[in-house]
Formats: C-alpha cells, sequence, structure tokens
C-alpha cells in the first residue's frame, strides 16, 4: 500500500528537506521502518535507544491518534496519511 | 556549528517574560511563530499556552500534540511558521537542562527566561544538535522595529 507519511517541521533536514514522504507498508510500523531506512538520520529523532517510539513522538492514521488505536500496529491502506507531530516538554533540573 | 541570533521584538520579548511572572512559581510555556530563513530568524508573534504538566509545573513544562497543531496551524493563517518554543524555569537559571536535551527537537529554537524570586531574569535561547548530544546557544537579538506579519 503507497501511504504518505507527513515530516514535521523540525525533522525535514533528515528527510531530504521534504514535507512528505511516500512509502509502501501495510502497517504504520512497517510505514517507519520504510521511512528511517529511505532516511536513516530520521532514526535517532524518532525512536530511543531500544528501538521505541520516543514519547514525545505522536502519530495519527488521518487524524487519529494511533495510541487509541492499535499502536504501531495499526493497519494502513491505499491512500492513507500518516502525521508525525512533536509534543513538546521540558523543564528546569529538579 | 554556530546558528544565526534569532531576533524578537522588544514588545514580544516583554511579553515572554510576562507570562513567566503569570505563572510564577509555575513554569509558563508557549509557541515562537516567524520566518526562518538563510541565516536569519525572527519571532513575528507568539501563541502563549497552558502548561499541561500538572504533576508537577514547577520545574516541568509539557505541551500537548493538539497544541502543537493549533501552533501550526496559526502560523499558516498567518502565513508565517512555528520556528521555537518558550518556557521558563522558576528559581533555576535560564539554560537547559538534561531533561530539557532529552525532551528537545532539532532544529527548533528554544527560549528560556529565568524567573527569580518573581522577577524575570536572563534570557537565552537555544538549539539542539543534530546527533542530540548538546545544545548550541543562539544569540537573542531585541530589534526596536519588528517586520511586517
Amino acid at each position: 500500500m503507497a501511504v504518505k507519511v507527513i515530516i514535521p517541521t523540525p525533522l525535514r533536514a533528515y528527510a531530504g528537506k521534504q514535507e512528505s514522504v511516500q512509502v509502501q507498508a501495510k502497517t504504520v510500523a512497517e510505514a517507519l521502518t520504510a521511512l528511517t531506512t529511505q532516511h536513516a538520520e530520521l532514526k535517532k529523532h524518532l525512536f530511543s535507544e531500544d528501538g521505541r517510539l520516543r514519547s514525545f513522538v505522536n502519530v495519527y492514521v488521518n487524524d487519529e491518534d494511533i495510541r487509541y488505536l492499535q499502536k504501531d500496529q495499526t493497519s494502513v491502506r491505499e491512500g492513507d496519511t500518516i502525521s508525525i507531530v512533536p509534543s513538546i516538554a521540558g523543564g528546569a533540573n529538579d | 556549528m554556530s546558528v544565526a541570533p534569532l531576533k524578537i521584538h522588544d514588545a514580544l520579548m516583554r511579553r515572554i517574560h510576562a507570562h513567566g511572572v503569570e505563572t510564577y512559581p509555575h513554569e509558563c510555556c508557549g509557541a515562537l511563530l516567524g520566518r526562518d530563513g538563510e541565516g536569519s530568524r525572527e519571532v513575528l508573534d507568539l501563541l502563549p499556552l497552558a502548561n499541561q504538566r500538572n504533576d508537577s509545573p514547577r520545574n516541568r513544562f509539557e505541551v500537548t500534540p493538539d497544541d502543537v497543531r493549533l501552533a501550526e496551524k496559526t502560523a499558516q493563517e498567518k502565513h508565517i511558521e512555528l520556528i521555537g518554543w518558550y518556557h521558563s524555569h522558576p528559581d533555576a537559571p535560564a539554560r537547559p537542562s538534561e531533561f530539557d536535551r532529552d525532551h528537545a527537537w532539532p532544529w527548533y529554537s528554544y527560549i528560556i527566561v529565568s524567573v527569580q524570586k518573581g522577577e524575570p531574569r536572563d534570557t537565552t535561547s537555544w538549539r539542539l544538535h543534530d546527533d542530540r548530544a548538546g545544545y548550541d546557544a543562539e544569540a537573542i537579538e531585541i530589534t526596536a522595529h519588528q517586520a511586517s506579519i
């Protein structure tokens, strides 16, 4: 299935300055693997060292947060749009 | 790597300081909207947001993905970009903590204002390294005249 992955502005420099990337995938996990295979520099910004999606990286399939679907096993269909949306966190040390 | 200074109009910087004073002793946060060009970056507007870290607002802030999307939409409507974020460090220095670094995104400018005993003090801006290992300080250039949106 050809799906479109929308790249957030702060990560476009690691995706050939593209706003979106087309990948072939049946699930969100496959799409993110295909994306980081095409653009390896994205990997450290999307995944922690243990290979899990970073907690402040949010993934939507057609505006639905995958946390409320089947997470990274959420299936995707031809023409679906996957959006990577940051959440922002920080703060002073304790 | 050196980065271009971040320009911001004096009135906008005073709004960031006022937000930090208003929420003291809790952290404030908001979006920086503006333009990013070759060798120049300028804040042209702000979108103050509610700190969603209700469990520990004195030393943490959080902006939800819905608020990030709101900030992007607000910028698009003004034909500018979401270029970064600001937050306060109540009674703490205006430098990124380890927690800041661990949660930061590249490319965005991160303005930090130190609010000491309810008064705004040092203000700094930072950008995460490409390898996520550290930050570059980004000079802040306070302007008297603001480019039009």
